[in-house]
């Protein structure tokens, strides 16, 4: 079905499961046509792999809309390919020039195990969400829109930490795994709303546990998580977060 | 009880401890360049000794000498366990990364950075900071005062030395440049208003101290200063 013109070399990392070492492995791929995106183009690798008897490539992908956050590639050394504000599939084949060579390597964090080639276990986000990022009301129904007035800088600021997916390009970049720009912006989307007043001190504390004791580095405020973020997750809100949890620990009298 | 549990443990309160001594550390740089500034009046360091005279002698600037070393170590030893901690982080490293695509080598290479300071500290400290405290200054100037600005002359006269400060100084400078706006953003005080000029006033103190400690040796050697 590939109809292109490009000849490129991959170097895909394969590895069996958790316990054994990978390795990159050379794939040669033909006729790959510029339109494709990137997962396309896995899948034509993939077809070609089935039938020739191999073991297909295993990455993550869901919507393909780039809007859920499961791809999950580290293209040529950067977090969801050469292109800023797109995760991996929404990279198409044309940001490469035939004869490129492409290294695919997983996310690589302590916190992040790979579960088998480029798939990686990121269930320690759902567990730091789990462990403050909610507000437990019952919300019961939709109120009347102005029944809580909310300043327009505000709500924006608060949307656009809402819009992190959760798909761990912060970590997979940062030379530290780090995981603050991910958890600053789903602590910064309830503590900039009054819904997310009550818990907002205890959030931050118990968050902040989760993520240290799933093993993530410390920021070193390189900026580099901002600057691959798919969604343009801003380092204000990391910077928000460190005010929230210094506040609550030395000037809030609850112990956490 | 209320206590503070793990403010300091967390990845968070490791942070605050290397941002309020960096802070700390800055504020020192500033009295240390102003006081050691005064060679360039270049009156055979009889002005310079003066201000020496008063950074040993006042009790203040004594008392603060120790809060100082203690500050100097916890920035080190945080440090370090920093680093060693970031890296166990990622045990498997990747094969290809692009660093320079998203952020600025000297904000990724801080914990190199600080080693190189850390060696040229040792050399900095045996130099002038052992003499004047513990072996102490041999001569006195005219006015009387104890004559550590001929213990710098001595010491700037071989080459090496010379280069072994300017090299650090450069360190410094790009040690400052990531460190003294990093130091504000991990205590929280990220603001539209004020974030830019604290970057813009983080560059321009990199630059100056920088060049003016760096400048000294360099004076020194080539016979500018007498």
């Amino acid at each position: 079905m590939s109809t292109g013109n490009m000849n490129l070399t991959l170097k895909i990392w394969r590895q069996k499961n958790t316990k054994t070492n990978g390795k990159l492995v050379d794939y040669k791929l033909s006729e790959i046509s510029p339109d494709m995106s990137f997962l396309e183009m896995f899948d034509v690798l993939n077809e070609q792999l089935i039938s020739k008897g191999d073991e297909p490539v295993v990455f993550d992908h869901d919507c393909r809309e780039g809007i859920c956050g499961a791809c999950s590639m580290f293209i040529n050394g950067r977090p969801h390919g050469p292109k800023e504000g797109i995760t991996t599939c929404q990279l198409h084949m044309r940001s490469f020039k035939d004869g490129d060579t492409i290294v695919v390597e997983p996310w690589r964090a302590k916190a992040f195990p790979v579960i088998k080639d480029l798939t990686v276990d990121r269930t320690a986000f759902d567990r730091v969400i789990a462990a403050g990022g909610f507000i437990s009301v019952n919300t019961g129904n939709a109120q009347d829109a102005n029944s809580l007035p909310i300043p327009k800088v505000q709500a924006d600021s608060a949307f656009e930490a809402a819009a992190c997916i959760g798909c761990g390009a912060c970590v997979a970049t940062c030379k530290n795994a780090s995981a603050m720009l991910f958890v600053s912006a789903k602590i910064s989307q309830l503590a900039q709303l009054p819904q997310g007043q009550p818990e907002r001190y205890r959030r931050v504390q118990s968050m902040v546990a989760q993520m240290d004791a799933e093993g993530f580095g410390n920021c070193t405020n390189t900026g580099a998580c901002e600057a691959e973020c798919p969604k343009g997750i801003s380092l204000e809100n990391i910077a928000r977060m460190n005010r929230d949890f210094l506040s609550a620990k030395f000037v809030s009298e609850e112990d956490i | 009880m209320a206590s503070f549990g793990n403010a300091f443990s967390s990845s968070i309160g490791k942070k605050l401890i290397m941002g309020i001594t960096g802070l700390f550390l800055i504020s020192f740089l500033l009295v240390h360049c102003f006081i050691n500034s005064l060679i360039f009046v270049n009156d055979g360091g009889l002005t310079f000794n003066v201000g020496a005279h008063f950074m040993a002698t006042n009790w203040l600037i004594r008392a603060m000498e120790v809060v100082l070393m203690a500050g100097l170590l916890a920035h080190i030893i945080q440090g370090l366990r920093l680093v060693f901690q970031n890296q166990a982080a990622r045990p498997v490293k990747y094969a290809v990364t692009n660093g320079a695509a998203n952020s600025k080598w000297y904000s990724r290479s801080m914990g190199l950075l600080g080693t190189i300071l850390l060696i040229f500290l040792v050399v900095h400290l045996s130099d002038f900071w052992v003499v004047s405290r513990f072996t102490g200054i041999p001569t006195h100037d005219t006015a009387g005062h104890e004559d550590l600005y001929a213990v710098m002359i001595v010491r700037f006269q071989t080459p090496w030395v010379v280069a072994i400060y300017v090299l650090a100084m450069i360190s410094l400078a790009y040690h400052l440049l990531h460190g003294f706006a990093s130091a504000f953003q991990t205590l929280g005080w990220n603001h539209k208003k004020y974030t830019p000029i604290i970057k813009a006033a983080g560059v321009w103190f990199s630059i100056i101290i920088s060049i003016l400690f760096a400048a000294m040796p360099v004076a020194i050697y080539t016979g500018l200063i007498k």
